[in-house]
């Protein structure tokens, strides 16, 4: 149990999959004007993380990596330079599927998330996260709970992010700076905060 | 190239020289910062970087101009994916086995091209309805525009992170005995989000009309 909590707070705190390793970058950047729709965006990444890493772990296991495909017959077959054809296929094939469950079950929900959902098919702290998984050698349990910790850690910057830009309108800004330049310091800044997370080891 | 012959060579200068400064894809189009900022620690992987994004960019953009015509609007997003998917594992198969010490340190930068939206959006508002010559050079442009600022972090954060630069030492540092006491801050992440926010504060001072204006 404390193995799995341990890789929960990696990836929430000490890894942070934005201000650490810098993926998801765009959307954070484009999308953090409001706290509101941030909230929606973040809950969208959560759950796509905590569906697309652990089924690409398992497609890794059993279809790609060297000698997985042993149960059929194929022990010398190395699939892994497919990987990133079908973590992205499944990823695009996945917020597919989630829309049209959300659609008929949670349509409140499917509001609120809006046109962001079909939007983190080329968000790359999904496919970022798939990949970290398989260079880990993450099993199904890590890599869901994996998965789950990446999408809070990225949930949690860019609400904060969201809400620091929301009180910035009221500052005075130099000209050149406004917009995308006061947003890139704001994230450094951020950035920094979470590096004093660095020196736990777990 | 005949496609070239029957567009003016205005156009062909715009498509190549835009990106550069005018409409640079990182600091005005905010496109493909996701993997920029991660690999800027050294040098020598940026430029591995560079030359794989560029790569990467104009066979995509060539590639999907050519069969622009032929592709359906209601799948173009899976098609152009594809296409983009598999040159990446071309580039990534090419880079572990040409330079495999170098594909280390990039981890898992090479393959989130395929995610990058410099080579998407290129492909989708430049491609998909322009010649393959003009493609080529407009993603030729975009790989150099994305270049530029790449080198430029890298060599700052190179320099003043370790007083060396492609593994020559121009600042000795105090650990070899020299004067330069390296700033460590540099080499990890907050660095590379302060140079690019004050590149972009100097790019807008230099050219004024991309200030952006309050809501």
């Amino acid at each position: 149990m404390m193995h799995y909590l341990n890789i929960f707070i990696q990836a929430v705190f000490v890894e942070n999959i934005i201000l650490v390793f810098f993926l998801g970058m765009c959307t954070f950047l484009a999308v953090s004007k409001r706290v509101e729709t941030a909230i929606g965006l973040g809950m969208a990444v959560i759950m796509m993380m905590a569906i697309s890493v652990p089924i690409n772990s398992i497609i890794y296991r059993y279809l790609l990596r060297d000698g997985a495909l042993v149960w059929a017959g194929l022990p010398d077959v190395d699939l892994s330079f497919l990987g990133l054809v079908i973590y992205i296929a499944i990823i695009a094939a996945m917020v597919q599927i989630l829309e049209m469950v959300l659609e008929r079950y949670f349509p409140a929900l499917q509001h609120a998330l809006g046109i962001f959902l079909p939007l983190i098919t080329v968000n790359c702290a999904i496919l970022g996260a798939s990949l970290f998984m398989v260079e880990r050698e993450y099993n199904f349990n890590e890599s869901m709970v994996f998965g789950i910790g990446s999408g809070v850690g990225w949930a949690l910057a860019i609400i904060m992010m969201a809400a620091i830009r929301e009180k910035l309108k009221y500052a005075d800004v130099p000209d050149g700076l406004k917009g995308l330049g006061i947003a890139f310091i704001t994230a450094g800044l951020m950035s920094l905060g979470f590096m004093s997370f660095s020196g736990i080891k777990l | 190239m005949s496609s070239l012959s029957t567009t003016s060579t205005d156009k062909c200068k715009i498509a190549l020289i835009n990106p550069l400064f005018d409409s640079n894809p990182i600091t005005v189009q905010i496109l493909g910062i996701c993997s920029v900022l991660a690999v800027t620690t050294s040098l020598k992987s940026t430029l591995i970087m560079c030359a794989a994004v560029i790569a990467v960019l104009t066979l995509t953009n060539t590639t999907v101009s050519i069969i622009r015509h032929h592709i359906p609007a209601s799948i173009r997003i899976i098609v152009q994916m594809t296409i983009i998917a598999s040159l990446v594992i071309v580039v990534d198969q090419f880079i572990k086995a040409y330079a495999f010490e170098m594909s280390k340190p990039l981890s898992v930068f090479v393959g989130l091209i395929v995610t990058n939206c410099i080579i998407m959006g290129r492909a989708e508002a430049f491609a998909m309805h322009n010649p393959p010559g003009l493609s080529f050079l407009d993603g030729l442009g975009h790989g150099i525009g994305y270049s530029m600022v790449l080198i430029i972090v890298a060599t700052v954060r190179e320099l003043l992170g370790t007083g060396r630069l492609l593994g020559y030492t121009l600042m000795p540092s105090v650990f070899e005995g020299g004067w330069y006491y390296p700033n460590s801050m540099m080499v990890l992440a907050p660095s590379a989000f302060f140079i690019i926010g004050l590149l972009i504060w100097a790019l807008r001072s230099w050219k004024s009309h991309q200030v952006e204006k309050d809501q």
